[in-house]
């Protein structure tokens, strides 16, 4: 079992791109589910598509969620706030994180089986990898 | 006048209509700093909030509410959905089971409102967000309600300010959302967020006058 990924992002390709080039590189073991746009395809949010994204990621090791801007971040801190509320859910972790870099981090220490803590650190870590 | 299930309802349905009539300014007023869809996703979450209101058939004002944020934050799309809803969802839970609110409360749940937006936007006063609009309405609608005054002239003072507030947004340069990004080519604009907040208040207080 490893802990699952998802994406959300203003815009379904931006998630969808995302999710497969940290698939492509974490390899087959981690589920990353992509939520990106509205419900009905245009760009913004959904919190029904992230929450179905969160249910479909995990396996009972928990959730490691990013964001990338604006609504993305509030409409997942809403729906944390909802599990929260409603208890018994999955355990969702939000990573403040660059959201490729991230991503790609955090799918790789997944695939390692490591715990939810330290594949949200990982995400959050990618901060202070450094280009150039 | 109490604000009951039923006036909640009409708030919402008031607030609808208004947001509906004004769309086309509010996406206007979006386009300039934002990315100029407030009023078509503002339309589009207010009108699933009278969706989930007309199929649960809440009993309460704060179920009424409840059920409007619920609609919001499933449709908006934007940032205000998550905003606005859970605005609505906070203040409803604040009436707690009252089937009939007095001022004092509903002045307690406009300012529950104001917290969850705080909370999760991380926006202050002087950001130019919708937080400039409401702040002032709910300390307005709280003093007439500390005196002892009547739900229509509270909510008609919170309607003044907000609208005060809103016209405090254009010269303010905005520290949060897409237009943080403009620096000071975001001043010489109402703030969209602020515009709908003002629509909404001034609702409340046709609704309850």
């Amino acid at each position: 079992m490893t802990v699952g990924i998802v994406l959300v992002s203003h815009s379904p390709a931006v998630a969808g791109s995302v999710a497969e080039m940290a698939a492509e590189l974490a390899g087959p073991s981690v589920a990353i589910r992509a939520a990106g746009g509205t419900d009905d395809g245009r760009f913004g949010t959904s919190i029904d598509l992230i929450a179905a994204a969160v249910k479909a990621a995990d396996s009972g090791d928990g959730v490691c969620v990013l964001m990338d801007m604006g609504s993305s971040v509030l409409t997942a801190k809403t729906l944390l706030e909802d599990l929260e509320d409603d208890g018994g859910g999955p355990l969702v972790r939000l990573a403040d994180a660059p959201f490729t870099e991230g991503a790609v981090a955090a799918a790789v220490l997944a695939s390692t089986g490591q715990d939810l803590d330290t594949v949200v650190g990982s995400a959050e870590q990618a901060w202070s990898m450094r280009k150039l | 006048m109490a604000f009951d299930a039923q006036t909640a309802t009409a708030w919402i349905t008031a607030s609808e209509a208004a947001v509906k009539a004004d769309e086309a300014r509010l996406t206007g007023l979006d386009a300039a700093i934002g990315d100029g869809d407030h009023g078509a996703n503002m339309a589009r979450g207010l009108a699933a909030a009278l969706t989930n209101i007309a199929e649960r058939a809440p009993s309460t004002p704060g179920d009424v509410l409840v059920a409007a944020g619920r609609g919001i934050v499933a449709k908006t799309g934007g940032a205000s959905g998550p905003l606005y809803g859970s605005a609505f969802r906070r203040a409803g839970k604040a009436l707690g089971d009252t089937t009939s609110a007095s001022a004092d409360e509903v002045g307690a749940a406009l300012e529950a409102a104001l917290t969850a937006i705080k909370g999760l936007g991380g926006a202050n006063e002087g950001d130019k967000t919708m937080i400039d609009a409401l702040a002032p309405a709910v300390a307005a609608f709280q003093a007439v309600a500390a005196d002892g005054g009547p739900l229509a002239a509270a909510a008609a003072a919170a309607a003044d300010g907000a609208e005060q507030g809103l016209a405090a947004t254009v010269p303010m340069q905005a520290r949060k959302g897409r237009a943080s990004y403009l620096g000071p080519r975001s001043v010489g604009h109402e703030d969209p967020g602020a515009a709908s907040t003002a629509l909404i208040l001034r609702a409340l207080a046709e609704v309850v006058a």
